[in-house]
């Protein structure tokens, strides 16, 4: 049974006893008091009288005095039978509307419907815990590409939101601490369509015990966390985290990227942006002095990735920490006093980086009227401002949530991207503009996707029986099924074998059984290259440039074919 | 000492004691079942049963079911007794009162097993 109907009887036990006394006490009554039949001879009601009597008494429906009129004495004990009954089925129907706005009984309904929904799910889903910004924007981008949602989230008004979101799925949603492994059971991390589990929580501590769990709980799903100091990155690498997002590392790395090699930022950005991503300017940060605004953990990321690409700057915080080695001059930013002193006139860029929006388009109004030619990288905190920025519009505008969204869904969507990235981050200018002209030659500006197949039995079951037989290359998989002498709009990026990644496979490489290959190309081409993985006849036919026929019938006179004539 | 269960084991005790005062007797002597017993018990049979309610306990689930099937036995019983002296013309008769007397044997069978039940976890709680 369920903790709703236990909680449900347990609140309507003292009703029911009141009930059941009231009664028993006015039927005692009944029977005990003397009546008088219609002789006028004494008369004692029995027991199913009484019954009968209080029954339709106590409710208030009153057939009257049966069998015989009652004396004064019965008169005297019905009236008291009748206050008394009517209260305790007062207090009774009171219990039971109370139960509608009891906490805990709607808190145990609410569980129940969860868990039904969540052990019902028969498509693939994801856990997502923390339904702040981030995880509203990964939820919604998921549900856009038809996978399905589980939401854990401690705060039972931002639970109120999934609702009002307009999903095209229903997502359940579960008011609950995602650091109790109990609640994460209950949102299926165990359960056998659960593809993986992101934590996407404001609290760190919470993101890491998400992780934990999940690791001991579920070691074959993917974890991908959130995190935003040095020590809980380390700690949740420390047992296997599949995926640490750190959103200021993050920007940091993409800055590093877009000041040493724009052309990889711009493959990268390609790849894995989104409709959330942000406003990329044409031109990149230029090379010279620089002004950081704000040094806590984004200044921090910022300075250190202008460190690793040995640009000068200086940095202004009202607050700086006295640990740091930097000079830092004190201030704001948002006037133009501390502006000039850290030596604006000279300055090609500024990044206005603190934790409060209104200060950081301060700051870089102020700094474009000095210096209209800067180049202004402009922190968002909350998307809630987003007008504001847009009207402002930087060259470039950090929003770290949507950063973080996007990159989830990048990773859970294609896990093959998350080697690649990591792979090209690492790559110079000259790899990056050689993938970049191979995309424009094939793609052009069309809406990319990135996605990847494994050569395994269940999903690429006709490559999977052709390479038994026969060598098949790379080149098959880009043949358009419909006519095969056309290619499709479709890029390999990276092919991995027993662990060792192979960038930008050629036309002519041959697969091997167990291959996973990342493409980047247009979602139609997507569709068409599956059409070649599953049906062996479309894969005979890219692979030959004719038709094959298919069916038993076919095949004999095919084969029949050139000794008949 | 937790006062909920005294509670309870004071009121299944109740149940029983009446039950068994109700049942003793020659088995088919009208004289000998008092009918405000028989009503007490069916009456204290029923607090028991709601009294139970909401316990998640393996054992409380148990002690549910014994007092449902008592209250079930002892209603059947004053049924076939309200049946006898309404409808029947000649009052209660000697075989009536045996059958409403076997009926109420079985409930004091069902209050048996939970006064067992009851012992049992008395003697468990050691303390």
């Amino acid at each position: 049974m369920s903790s709703a109907i236990f909680i449900a009887l347990r609140r309507l036990r003292a009703p029911i006893i009141v009930l059941i006394l009231v009664y028993a006490v006015g039927m005692l009554g009944m029977v005990l008091i003397p009546g008088r039949d219609a002789e006028g001879d004494p008369w004692h009601m029995g027991f199913f009288h009484a019954f009968y009597f209080i029954s339709y008494t106590a409710p208030t429906i009153g057939f009257g005095e049966i069998p015989y009129p009652f004396t004064d004495a019965q008169r005297l004990w019905t009236t008291a039978v009748i206050y008394m009954s009517v209260m305790g089925w007062a207090y009774a129907i009171a219990s039971v509307l109370a139960l509608r706005g009891d906490q805990a009984f709607l808190a145990a309904l609410h569980m129940q419907r969860f868990a039904r929904e969540v052990r019902r799910l028969a498509e693939p889903f994801y856990v997502v815990c923390g339904f702040g910004e981030t995880g509203t924007l990964i939820c919604e981008a998921l549900d856009r590409t038809r996978l399905r949602v589980v939401v854990v989230e401690i705060d039972p008004g931002r639970v109120a939101e999934v609702d009002l979101q307009g999903f095209s799925a229903t997502v359940p949603a579960l008011t609950g601490d995602a650091r109790l492994p109990g609640n994460l059971l209950l949102a299926g991390i165990a359960h056998a369509s659960c593809r993986g589990v992101l934590a996407m929580t404001d609290d760190d501590n919470a993101n890491l015990a998400v992780a934990i769990a999940v690791r001991l709980l579920n070691p074959s799903i993917p974890v991908l966390a959130r995190s935003r100091s040095g020590e809980t990155t380390a700690n949740m690498a420390s047992f296997g985290t599949d995926c640490i997002i750190n959103p200021f590392t993050l920007f940091g790395e993409y800055l590093s990227l877009l000041l040493r090699a724009p052309r990889v930022y711009q493959l990268l950005d390609r790849l894995v942006g989104s409709a959330a991503s942000p406003e990329i300017a044409d031109r990149a940060p230029p090379r010279g002095h620089w002004i950081v605004c704000g040094y806590g953990r984004f200044g921090r990321e910022v300075v250190a990735s202008f460190d690793r690409e040995r640009v000068d700057l200086t940095i202004i915080d009202p607050d700086p920490p006295a640990d740091s080695e930097r000079a830092v001059i004190r201030g704001l930013g948002t006037e133009a006093e501390p502006l000039r002193a850290a030596g604006i006139d000279a300055a090609v860029g500024i990044v206005a980086g603190t934790d409060d929006d209104v200060n950081n388009l301060s700051i870089a109004v102020t700094a474009r009227q000095l210096k209209p030619e800067l180049y202004v990288i402009v922190r968002q905190n909350h998307t809630a401002n987003n007008p504001l920025f847009a009207a402002y519009g930087a060259d470039f505008t950090v929003v770290s949530r949507a950063l973080i969204a996007e990159h989830c869904i990048a990773l859970v969507r294609t896990p093959l991207l998350g080697r690649f990235i990591a792979r090209i981050k690492a790559g110079d200018e000259a790899t990056g503009e050689q993938m970049l002209a191979q995309i424009e030659q094939k793609i052009g500006d069309k809406k990319i996707t990135a996605w990847n197949i494994a050569l395994a039995s269940t999903s690429a079951a006709a490559i999977d029986r052709a390479l038994l037989t026969a060598d098949v290359a790379v080149d098959a998989l880009l043949r358009d099924s419909t006519r095969c002498e056309r290619l499709l709009d479709a890029v390999p990026l990276l092919l991995v074998r027993e662990g060792k990644e192979m960038l930008l496979p050629q036309g002519d490489f041959p697969l091997q059984r167990g291959d996973q290959l990342l493409f980047a190309g247009t979602n139609e081409s997507r569709e068409l290259q599956l059409a070649t993985l599953v049906n062996s006849n479309v894969l005979d036919y890219v692979m030959r440039g004719r038709d094959i026929p298919g069916g038993w019938v076919w095949e004999r006179l095919a084969r029949r074919g050139p000794t008949a004539g | 000492m937790n006062i909920e269960k005294v509670v309870f084991a004071f009121f299944i005790v109740l149940a029983a004691t009446l039950n068994l005062g109700f049942v003793y007797g020659d088995i088919d002597e009208p004289a000998h079942h008092e009918v405000y017993e028989l009503f007490a018990a069916v009456v204290v049979n029923l607090i028991v049963t709601v009294l139970k309610f909401g316990d998640r306990t393996h054992i409380g689930a148990v002690h549910l079911a014994t007092s449902l099937v008592a209250v079930l036995q002892l209603v059947a019983a004053s049924l076939v007794w309200a049946y006898a002296i309404s409808a029947g013309a000649q009052g209660l008769q000697p075989g009536t009162i045996a059958g409403i007397v076997s009926l109420s044997v079985g409930a004091l069978l069902a209050n048996a097993v939970s006064i067992t039940l009851l012992v049992s976890e008395t003697i468990q709680l050691r303390r």
